[in-house]
């Protein structure tokens, strides 16, 4: 069928001003009501001080669990069920969970910041504490008796001492509580807790086992096709021309607005080649800094907003005999994403709604920012999380989301986007490049001075969200700035120092696109600190361990180092061993970190093996303590602290964005490799369990002293000291000739 | 349009093409089996890895020319929920997937690894494995269902 655009909406004339845009290509099905509810009941409380607005009593004795935070696979599916499933007294087979969905999730925040269970799980924890003493309350009154005599289990509330009890679903189904989430609710003493603190499986795991889990590259809706965006040749090129026979020759339509340019086409292959035929024309464009004299242009940056993060000085403590003073440059280049999958979404905008299936991590914070580029009311935006490739801060999913949108809006259909490689490596917001100066005064085995400087993007205030390829080509309305998350945490020692004093010098731009990326900016604060405590130690002839310990004086940070140490069997020494000159040298390193300074502990152990003519290093195993609090599900932590290590790992040794004067050059697994099986070393993790205090994020803390601990033990192996990421075998061989003259 | 006869998850099927280099992972995604997933398009990943008569192989890199008359064996036809493949059954075990993405081409590569050879070593599945790429760092839990998988839990 033919399907003729009715030109009544001002973008699609825009499209269309090449003349009529027929799409020929068939399309089945109804559009179903973008905004019917599921189960269709009435309309769900949103606000989240409301205890509605994260629970609803089934009438089938189940209870839904709303949850605005969501999972990109680290589990808090299950986690947040076993919280509420605890609290509530119900068993969490009993659990019913929705995630993510503008419509009727209640905002949580971004899920990000290993935010999810220490702000989004104890938020729903106190909303079930609340519940459940409605519940108790209620149930009293049916039974004559006092809430304090009765109990929550198995979904009923009954007298402590036994006898017939009352279904919550009898109490309160299908109805709402009204009812604020009480702050003082009291909750369940961890020491009856039958659900939280086990490893229970997480529930998506069996479809993506056997290619059932739906992603949003799987999800279709009637009547979508597929699309590709054509980014230009050079980032801040614009639009000169376009031969559209170039794709129309293959069946596809090409879309373009302003400097926005898409293919679509009946099926996705069709798609790709139309994308890939697809002859435009561009402005040059070389606003991109020298790759190679980065950190110099950082250094040398002209408009930038100095701040003292922390100025601690004892000026009469007095200065012992023989001080070293040693100083360091260590930088880290930017990173991408590189999620395993390009990002994908599926939108369907129509003249007064509009819905969005994305992988975003921030969903409700979107909704603004898509009412806003596409004129619409924010209520009549709804943005529904479903999973993506893992994500790690911010990759392309929101881009996708975008281009998905400008183009339903252009062609009055649904539409899917799917990134390629290349739009994904290239155009993906990077981590920031970061470069740190410390230097530093040692007397046996006092700190004396610790200064840092450090260059980093400045986050632009008050900016809702990081801004869109899309809007931006299309010359679409959106809040122009930077951010790449709490960037300048971690970078001042937790060590005892007589004068300590941390400058940030923020810099106006940053030379690609950043974001958020998994522990924003605290490796490469910690790789500084972590390194420069191991280069005190060693000026000081003392052991690192040692070392960190004589200037440690939080009994939680103490004990991860310790059992670290345990682990690894740590044989006290000063750095380097006595290996440093085989050609094969073996050594260990440990670094440390108390994330955020108030959050999870962390410290990590590796031996390493640095063959010293090739430059390859080894990483042959690997120790973690850790300590994020209350452990909720002990199997999920594990596997975020796995994957922390391992992937940051990858980035300290191999990861690198590349790019010329124009674009960014590294746009696929080859110019960007990652971490292979061949690679990846033996990972003991030792959990503390603290049942009695809060639980903290286990999602990003791990990664933070990896880097560090890994040039502290390739320093022990070998005799020399990486300041730069990635440690690659040519960094290696460049530091030892330099050392070595 | 042309059509070719293939063999998917064991039942014969006719697929019409009009390009003879349509990439066999197009092709099954298009036909609702999505477990195979784009990654790269470049063969670099391993995440759209099928089996083609037994032997794992990046279906991206496949045409549809190139399985005509042949069999294809994807993740849906691997195993099912009720009937677990012991390498899917071992990585719902070891609580392998993260965000899962690349799960489907670690299993099928796995797969063809134990059909080869019953008990490979550790190094032999880690270089079995070093074509399929994870990024959220599963990597350690994924060596470990294999082993499981051959029946050498560790």
């Amino acid at each position: 069928m033919t399907l003729a655009m009715e030109p009544s909406h001002f973008s699609r004339r825009a499209v269309l001003k090449g003349g009529a845009l027929t799409i020929a290509f068939a399309l089945s099905g109804e559009r179903a009501d973008l905004f019917a509810q599921d189960g269709g009941g009435p309309p769900r409380i949103l606000d989240a001080k409301e205890v509605d607005a994260f629970f609803a009593v089934n009438g089938d004795g189940t209870v839904t669990v709303f949850c605005g935070k969501v999972d990109l696979g680290q589990g808090l599916r299950i986690a947040i069920r076993q919280m509420a499933a605890e609290e509530l007294g119900i068993g969490v087979d009993k659990i019913k969970y929705v995630e993510g969905d503008t419509a009727v999730t209640p905002d949580q925040g971004r899920t990000s910041g290993s935010s999810g269970i220490q702000r989004g799980g104890v938020q729903i924890r106190q909303a079930a504490a609340t519940a459940r003493k409605a519940l108790s309350e209620l149930a009293a009154q049916h039974l004559g008796t006092k809430p304090d005599d009765l109990i929550a289990v198995d979904g009923q509330i009954r007298p402590k001492v036994g006898g017939a009890g009352i279904l919550f679903a009898d109490l309160i189904g299908e109805r709402r509580f009204d009812l604020k989430i009480d702050p003082k609710a009291p909750l369940k003493n961890p020491s009856s807790y039958i659900i939280v603190g086990k490893s229970l499986p997480r529930p998506d795991v069996p479809a993506k086992c056997t290619g059932r889990n739906i992603y949003v590259h799987d999800f279709t809706v009637p009547g979508m096709l597929p699309a590709r965006v054509v980014r230009p040749p050079a980032i801040g090129a614009k639009f000169i021309s376009v031969d559209e026979s170039t794709a129309e020759n293959l069946g596809a339509k090409v879309v373009r607005i302003k400097d926005f340019l898409a293919v679509v086409a009946a099926d996705e292959w069709m798609a790709v080649r139309a994308a890939r035929a697809l002859r435009a024309q561009w402005s040059a464009w070389s606003g991109l800094p020298e790759q190679d004299t980065l950190a110099a242009t950082l250094r040398s940056a002209a408009d930038i907003t100095d701040e003292i993060l922390i100025n601690k000085a004892a000026p009469d403590a007095p200065r012992p005999e023989g001080a070293k003073t040693i100083a360091a440059s260590y930088f880290w280049p930017m990173q991408s994403h590189a999620s395993l999958g390009p990002s994908c979404a599926v939108a369907d905008v129509r003249a007064d709604a509009a819905t969005i299936w994305t992988a975003s991590q921030g969903t409700h914070g979107n909704r603004a920012t898509f009412a806003r580029f596409l004129g619409l009311p924010r209520e009549k935006v709804r943005l529904i999380y479903l999973e993506g490739a893992g994500c790690y801060g911010m990759n392309g999913h929101e881009d996708a989301a975008a281009d998905a949108a400008i183009i339903s809006r252009a062609i009055g259909r649904p539409v899917r986007v799917q990134w390629s490689r290349e739009d994904e490596h290239g155009w993906d917001p990077k981590g920031p490049p970061q470069l740190l100066d410390i230097s530093g005064a040692v007397a046996g085995d006092r700190i004396l001075d610790w200064r840092v400087e450090m260059w980093l993007p400045q986050a632009t205030r008050g900016l809702p969200n990081i801004p869109l390829l899309g809007p931006e080509a299309a010359g679409l309305d959106q809040v122009r700035g930077l951010n790449a998350g709490q960037i300048s945490q971690n970078g001042d020692p937790p060590y005892a120092a007589d004068n300590v004093r941390i400058l940030v010098h923020w810099l106006k731009d940053a030379p690609l696109r950043p974001a958020p990326l998994r522990s924003p900016g605290k490796p490469a604060n910690c790789f500084a600190v972590e390194s420069f405590i191991d280069e005190l130690a060693a000026a000081a002839r003392v052991d690192p361990v040692e070392f960190r310990l004589r200037g440690l004086s939080d009994a939680r940070g103490v004990e991860v180092i310790k059992r670290t140490a345990t682990l690894m069997k740590w044989q006290a020494r000063p750095s380097p061993g006595p290996d440093k000159d085989a050609p094969i040298a073996r050594g260990r390193g440990m670094a440390y970190v108390h994330y955020k300074h108030d959050e999870t502990y962390v410290a990590i152990g590796m031996e390493v093996a640095v063959d010293r003519s090739s430059g390859k290093i080894t990483v042959e195993r690997v120790a973690c303590a850790h300590d994020c609090g209350q452990i909720i599900n002990p199997d999920g932590v594990r596997a975020q602290v796995e994957g922390c290590i391992l992937q940051t790992l990858s980035r300290a040794l191999k990861e690198e964005v590349k790019f010329d004067r124009s674009r960014v050059l590294s746009v696929d697994w080859s110019s960007y490799p990652i971490l292979t099986f061949s690679e990846a070393p033996k990972v003991e993790i030792e959990l503390i369990d603290r049942p009695t205090l809060p639980p903290l994020g286990a999602g990003e803390a791990a990664c933070t002293p990896v880097a560090a601990a890994l040039a502290n033990a390739i320093h022990d192996a070998s005799g020399v000291r990486l300041r730069t990421v990635p440690f690659t075998p040519e960094r290696l061989k460049a530091a030892r000739n330099q050392q070595s003259t | 349009m042309d059509s070719y006869t293939v063999r998917i998850n064991g039942f014969t099927r006719s697929v019409e093409a009009s390009d003879p280099d349509k990439p066999l992972l197009y092709v099954l995604r298009g036909l609702g089996l999505t477990a195979a997933k784009y990654g790269c398009g470049l063969g670099q990943c391993g995440a759209c890895t099928v089996l083609i008569e037994g032997r794992a192989t990046r279906s991206c890199q496949t045409t549809i020319a190139d399985v005509r008359d042949r069999a294809v064996t994807t993740l849906e036809g691997l195993g099912s929920s009720s009937s677990l493949h012991p390498v899917q059954a071992a990585f719902i075990k070891e609580q392998v997937p993260q965000c899962g993405y690349c799960t489907s081409g670690m299993i099928m590569s796995a797969a063809a690894l134990l059909a080869e050879k019953a008990k490979p070593t550790e190094d032999e599945v880690r270089s079995a494995l070093d074509g399929n790429l994870c990024r959220c760092g599963t990597h350690v839990r994924v060596v470990r269902a294999v082993m499981a998988a051959s029946g050498q839990a560790g």
